[in-house]
């Protein structure tokens, strides 16, 4: 059961991320971002952070992304030009990054090769009491710092998004 | 009771992540590399939870917290710069916005 839910769920997230990519017009990749954050966070659930999960949804698939969404309307951002980017990205990305991908892969089977095996609800450290308490008593001077980067973050957006006065 | 290996979990988190850096290399709009540059903290945040689960320890979720709140606060001031740049320039295309190669 584990493994279908993983399979399924994982493939819906690569499917959707490809489609964040290749997809021309911002608005399809927008929707496309939303389907890959609510399929991790069913994987966030099986690896048993239930908190996390629930915050992935509200917080980037609700808040995030309709922030996006709102941007992309109001901008009316149509599909892009099909120019490629600079020769350099096209020519040296891909193999780059196909090298990236297959040397983390082979690392990552070297680091866990078989005995690190994922049940559900084994794990029972990802309830919002454990992650409360952690972030309330070991955590608190970061909390706040965050509290305070937040803050900063709506002033400045306040800030560039105004009208420029006369 | 058949279970998933941990390593496909951070084998997903890798595929994620050179997804969001394709997108960052070989997209053109401004707000399609803002949301590559998403997948890739969402990518980061997948290996986070899945460290946490091997570990046993709550640590991982918390640093998946402030790396969602981060990317909360980054939408909102990355868009609002989009927002000014396209009032300014009216594009959004980054080969496009080069005021400050010269």
């Amino acid at each position: 059961m584990d493994v279908i839910l993983f399979l399924i769920f994982a493939i819906i997230a690569v499917v959707c991320a490809v489609n964040v990519v290749v997809q021309t017009h911002p608005i399809s990749s927008a929707i496309s971002l939303i389907g890959v954050m609510a399929s991790l966070a069913v994987l966030y659930l099986l690896l048993g952070a239930e908190f996390i999960a629930m915050a992935q949804i509200i917080v980037y698939a609700g808040a995030v992304m309709v922030l996006f969404v709102f941007v992309i309307m109001l901008l009316n951002a149509g599909a892009e030009s099909k120019r490629g980017r600079s020769l350099m990205a096209q020519l040296l990305g891909m193999p780059l990054l196909i090298a990236f991908l297959a040397l983390a892969s082979y690392f990552i089977q070297r680091l866990y090769p078989t005995g690190a095996i994922v049940h559900f609800g084994v794990f029972q450290g990802g309830s919002a009491q454990s992650v409360g308490m952690a972030l309330f008593t070991t955590y608190l001077l970061p909390f706040e710092v965050t509290s305070v980067l937040i803050l900063i973050g709506i002033v400045g957006a306040v800030v560039l998004a105004r009208k420029e006065l006369p | 009771m058949s279970g998933v290996p941990l390593a496909w979990y951070l084998i997903l988190s890798a595929v994620l992540f050179s997804l969001g850096i394709a997108g960052f290399l070989f997209r053109k709009s401004v707000i399609t590399i803002f949301m590559s540059i998403e997948l890739m903290l969402n990518a980061v945040n997948l290996s986070f939870v899945a460290f946490s689960y091997q570990l046993k320890q709550v640590n991982g979720h918390i640093f998946t917290f402030f790396v969602m709140v981060v990317a909360a606060a980054e939408a909102a001031v990355g868009l609002a710069i989009i927002l000014t740049v396209f009032k300014n320039r009216s594009t959004l295309n980054v080969d496009e916005l080069n005021s400050m190669k010269n």
